[in-house]
């Protein structure tokens, strides 16, 4: 089931690749459906990343002493300042680890 | 005018410097997909099929969370509909090609490629053969993200589940949508996704990953309208 899942999506996700290039015209995409289109990761990627932060995994709210919102916070204000992806993940994971095994 | 060789090569090295995230994503996918608990083939294999990092964590993440495939392959759609927005703009630039050359480009559009190739294109649209550049920074990237999961497949399983590795999955897509959080609207748009997967979580069958993103659309919709 999970291999008949991951061939889905890998022909799911090949068709957003190959059809305006290769089946639509591209004219068929309004320039109002483009402009949607360009919040697509402002859209999905927050989804993703609240409930990793704010929930535990047993899927209730964490305290708001939980280390991950401090990991979270340095991250955020390091990706703000410098645009690295590296920095962001790094700040994030490190001071995560910081309050976890060193306080 | 230059060979095809040559826009190849240049295809590669404007790539390059995205390295520096691509790896490291690549790693903590490979990773992640251990730690999960799925079968090594099968973390490999999201990288080959899907072939597309933030949906191959998603997909993972759900499926081993209890969702059902249905949500599971709706969320990849989802989240790589952007490439709709890719194809459209790349499209001007690869019309003469033949059918099947361009079904075989499309699989090596991804963001930080048609980011570079979309620079370049623009600013040599008297040149030919532009699709070398498309090509040459695509299997680049799909070369070393298949390299960098398959590394990250063999480290995930020496990784100690102590390190809470699965906060390095919120962090990462903190990561991608780093560059956007100086445009207001782009913001307003995330809180309002951020919030509704926080309202929706409990929704069944893991739906919130499908549904916030819709609510945050819709939002991102009227507010074009009243920005005019």
């Amino acid at each position: 089931m999970t291999w008949f899942s991951i061939l889905v999506s890998g022909i799911v996700t090949y068709f957003s690749r190959m059809a305006m290039i290769a089946l639509i015209d591209r004219e068929m995409l309004g320039t109002k459906v483009k402009e949607v289109l360009n919040y697509v990761p402002a859209a999905v990627f927050p989804a993703i990343i609240f409930p990793g932060i704010f929930f535990n995994d047993f899927g209730s709210f964490v305290e708001s002493t939980d280390p991950k919102i401090y990991g979270a916070t340095i991250a955020l204000i390091v990706g703000f300042f410098s645009k690295n992806v590296i920095a962001t993940i790094v700040s994030g994971l490190l001071s995560y680890w910081f309050i976890i095994f060193a306080i | 005018m230059l060979s095809k060789s040559k826009i190849f090569l240049r295809g590669t090295t404007d790539v390059l410097p995205h390295m520096l995230s691509v790896i490291p994503f690549g790693i903590i996918t490979g990773a992640i997909g251990v730690e999960f608990g799925f079968d090594p083939l099968l973390v490999y294999a999201t990288s080959l099929i899907i072939f597309g990092g933030a949906s191959q964590i998603i997909f993972m993440q759900l499926l081993s969370g209890g969702a059902s495939s249905l949500v599971a392959i709706t969320s990849v759609g989802v989240i790589n509909s952007r490439h709709l927005l890719y194809g459209a703009v790349l499209s001007e630039y690869l019309e003469k090609l033949s059918f099947f050359k361009k079904l075989f480009i499309s699989y090596f559009i991804v963001d930080q490629g048609f980011a570079e190739s979309n620079k370049y294109l623009k600013k040599n649209n008297s040149q030919t053969n532009l699709h070398y550049h498309v090509l040459g920074g695509g299997i680049t990237l799909w070369f070393f993200w298949q390299i960098s999961t398959i590394s990250g497949i063999i480290l995930g399983s020496f990784i100690p589940e102590e390190l809470g590795l699965k906060f390095a999955i919120p962090l990462t897509f903190l990561a991608i949508i780093v560059n956007d959080l100086r445009k207001l609207d782009h913001v307003f748009v995330m809180v309002v996704s951020g919030f509704a997967s926080l309202i929706l979580f409990d929704a069944p069958f893991k739906s919130y990953i499908i549904l916030s993103p819709i609510v945050a659309l819709i939002f991102a919709f009227i507010m074009l309208r009243f920005k005019r």
